[in-house]
């Protein structure tokens, strides 16, 4: 029990990985691929907020004097992963706009009929 | 067949995580540069909220590059989907009118909040990338319930690129001033006020309208588009 309480942050975020892998690697359907990408981002960004992660952790901001910088978290991962939220949503929505071409190409989205997309 | 293959690989995979992951311990101080941040971001840069500080000043470079990645996806969606020759126009369905004015009236709101949010950026929670998307969710509100208003092309795109330009040449003026790029080379002001933290609201400033228009047009693009 103890084990899974220190340790459900990074099970929780390799769990989202892991699902956006298989999505990514077994769904035919290309919407259901960028479904898998955003599961995957969301899973890196949790991974690397709970790694910089304090036990009784607070935010790393001194909004009123004198306030205890004991147990403020780590900010770099926050910096990192605050970034990678805004360009994981630009990068989705390049993402869908290379699907609705290719749907206007193809006529289907399913990747298995897509003659160049086949493997 | 390819469902197994990929479980079995996704399972070695698992398997090695589990094993280097066990040797990190959740929720103790892992790096000293994490804790150099937090006790000497006050003094050094001013800004009361280290993450910003962290952002803007000791990873400023960074930031600049994930500005331009940003960027590359919005030009890139905007190739992608604007080649095509426009087909017919489909008849759009106006809104109810408590949808509509509901929208008109929250607009204002959504905007005055995201610019709070990018304003303090370096005294509470929030900055210029957060702001910008509260903006960007007023705009697809507006798209929503207003169906056929549209944003101005060319006003976005010179908000876009004079936000990055500021970003840029505030860079530079740093090393105008001193040696490198993006010092901080205004005066830090006391801590806890809104005109402190030298150049980190002005550039977050520049980012929040950079952020806030590329994002709105994204939108814009997707939605002519459906």
């Amino acid at each position: 029990m103890s084990f899974l309480n220190s340790y459900i942050y990074y099970i929780g975020a390799f769990g989202l990985i892991l699902v956006g892998f298989y999505i990514i690697l077994v769904k035919h359907n290309l919407i259901k691929v960028i479904v898998g990408l955003g599961i995957l981002d969301t899973g890196v960004n949790l991974f690397l907020i709970s790694v910089g992660y304090i036990t009784k952790g607070t935010a790393p901001i001194f909004s009123r004097p004198g306030i205890d910088s004991e147990y403020m978290v780590d900010p770099v991962p926050q910096a990192l992963v605050l970034t990678a939220i805004v360009i994981g949503v630009a990068v989705l929505a390049l993402a869908l706009s290379l699907a609705i071409r290719l749907y206007q190409h193809y006529g289907t989205l399913n990747l298995r009929k897509i003659r160049e997309q086949r493997w | 067949m390819r469902r197994a293959v990929t479980i079995i690989l996704l399972i070695i995979l698992a398997l090695g995580i589990s094993r280097s992951l066990a040797k990190i311990p959740f929720g103790a101080h892992k790096t000293k540069v994490g804790k150099y941040y937090i006790n000497e971001g006050i003094e050094e840069t001013g800004a009361t909220n280290i993450v910003t500080s962290v952002v803007l000043n000791y990873r400023g470079f960074d930031t600049l590059g994930e500005i331009t990645v940003l960027f590359i996806a919005a030009i890139g969606l905007g190739a992608v989907l604007t080649t095509n020759v426009k087909g017919e126009t489909r008849k759009i369905q106006p809104a109810s009118l408590v949808l509509y004015t509901g929208c008109r009236l929250l607009f204002p709101l959504i905007l005055v909040f995201g610019t709070y949010i990018f304003i303090h950026g370096h005294l509470t929670p929030g900055g210029g990338f957060q702001g910008g998307a509260i903006i960007a969710s007023g705009f697809l509100l507006i798209y929503l319930g207003c169906r056929e208003r549209r944003i101005n092309r060319v006003a976005s795109n010179l908000i876009e690129s004079l936000g990055g330009l500021t970003f840029v040449l505030i860079g530079l003026l740093g090393l105008v001033f001193g040696s490198y790029f993006l010092l901080n080379f205004l005066p830090k002001g006391t801590a806890n006020t809104l005109l402190s933290a030298g150049i980190i609201p002005i550039i977050y400033i520049a980012i929040g309208f950079k952020v806030g228009s590329e994002l709105t047009s994204i939108i814009d693009n997707l939605i002519e588009e459906s």
